[in-house]
């Protein structure tokens, strides 16, 4: 068999190989930490017990399941309040209820999404309070 | 030795069954998920109604009045564009020759035909725009009102078209730079969605009348339970003839003019 313009096309398949591969050989033995997310705005040093709507292991599986179903809860079926298992009652808002205790978005809510690649698209219309004039 | 084919499929049955296993248990409390619990009683009563509409008395309207404009416009965050084109109104203000054009002729009096009479989403009773939502972003709720989920808008102007009133309003450009001043209580819209009146759903949870209606202190507009023969709505409907925009369309609107 014989392979036409062989040193090119070998050539072509190193610098693919090479580029393909690229992101796995020059991230190797890296570890990238963890975002440091901050919990110590005034409103959750105020909670005697410091506990979110529900456990944190919870919250963060699953706080887009519970901020999907509020959403959801809230425009279509109309309900404004949540209780939780054991018992207590919040309101359902994104910014009346969630960035009430966590006022620190950037610190909080930002860092983890921007580790995660995630992109949520809340904030271009709910509004955050500390970037309102 | 190797396996008769009998033996060989039990293994791979096992097998199959032994690989699914794990993921059993994830999956059933992933389905059994966020119990939504059914409107637990807040601190303030909702105001609830078989029915919600509204009366406009523009007659009542002090001349050069647009506080119900203000009003609205200021609790939901609408942009003020200034340019026809990319104009977003919840509520608005028109002469009557172009709201009722079946009823407008040239003998009317100038105090009619001068009027501006406000003018706002009908929440219909058989609603064109909630028939053509393609993502069903547009919905009617039980009580009558005819409401947006924004989270669901793909801005592709169907209602627009099938509003009979002009009642909606697309966001062509990212709102936000041109709202005076921004109320946290509301979200703000997005560039690309289409928005309109919801007479005041979020109010009325927090058990608070439309911002329009608490805002007009001539009270030309009324906003009551419909099927409560007491109401204020019931009370004004029945002191004489009140028109509905366009009625002959079928949309059955619920914002009745007294003229």
């Amino acid at each position: 068999m014989k392979l036409y313009n062989r040193g090119m096309i070998i050539a072509g398949i190193v610098v693919f190989l090479i580029v393909a591969t690229f992101p796995f050989w020059y991230g190797r033995g890296k570890a990238v930490s963890p975002p440091d997310l901050k919990l110590d705005t005034p409103a959750i040093q105020q909670l005697k017990e410091k506990l979110c709507v529900e456990t944190a292991p919870y919250m963060r599986a699953n706080h887009m399941k519970l901020l999907a179903a509020w959403r959801d809860g809230a425009v279509r079926e109309g309900n404004r309040s949540y209780r939780t298992a054991d018992g207590r009652v919040f309101q359902v808002s994104l910014t009346g209820t969630c960035l009430e205790c966590h006022s620190n978005k950037k610190q909080f809510c930002d860092r983890c999404h921007d580790y995660a690649g995630a992109k949520p698209a809340c904030w271009s219309c709910h509004i955050i309070p500390e970037e309102v004039r | 030795m190797a396996p008769t084919r009998r033996e060989f499929l039990k293994i791979a049955g096992f097998s199959a069954v032994g690989l699914v296993l794990p993921f059993l248990p994830s999956l059933s409390s992933a389905q059994a998920g966020i119990p939504l619990s059914p409107a637990a009683p807040g601190r303030l009563q909702a105001l609830k109604a078989k029915r919600w509409a509204m009366t406009v008395e523009p007659r009542k309207c002090r001349p050069g009045c647009t506080d119900c404009i203000t009003a609205c416009h200021l609790e939901h965050n609408v942009p003020v564009i200034g340019n026809p084109k990319d104009d977003v109104h919840w509520i608005g203000l028109e002469r009557v020759e172009h709201i009722f054009p079946a009823e407008a002729h040239p003998r009317l009096p100038e105090s009619i035909t001068k009027l501006p009479v406000p003018v706002l989403c009908n929440h219909c009773e058989n609603p064109p725009c909630v028939r053509v939502c393609p993502t069903q972003a547009t919905f009617k709720r039980a009580d009558g009102i005819v409401m947006m989920d924004y989270h669901r808008c793909i801005g592709c102007r169907f209602c627009m078209a099938a509003c009979p009133y002009g009642s909606r309003s697309m966001n062509y450009r990212d709102p936000r730079p041109f709202i005076r001043k921004i109320n946290q209580a509301f979200p703000t819209r997005t560039k690309g969605v289409v928005e309109k009146c919801n007479f005041c759903e979020e109010r009325l949870a927090r058990g608070i009348f439309p911002a329009c209606v608490i805002a007009c202190k001539d009270k030309a507009l009324a906003f009551c339970d419909l099927e409560d023969p007491r109401s204020e709505v019931r009370l004004i409907l029945d002191k004489g003839l009140s028109l509905r925009r366009r009625p002959e369309l079928g949309t059955g609107p619920q914002v009745y003019y007294i003229l």
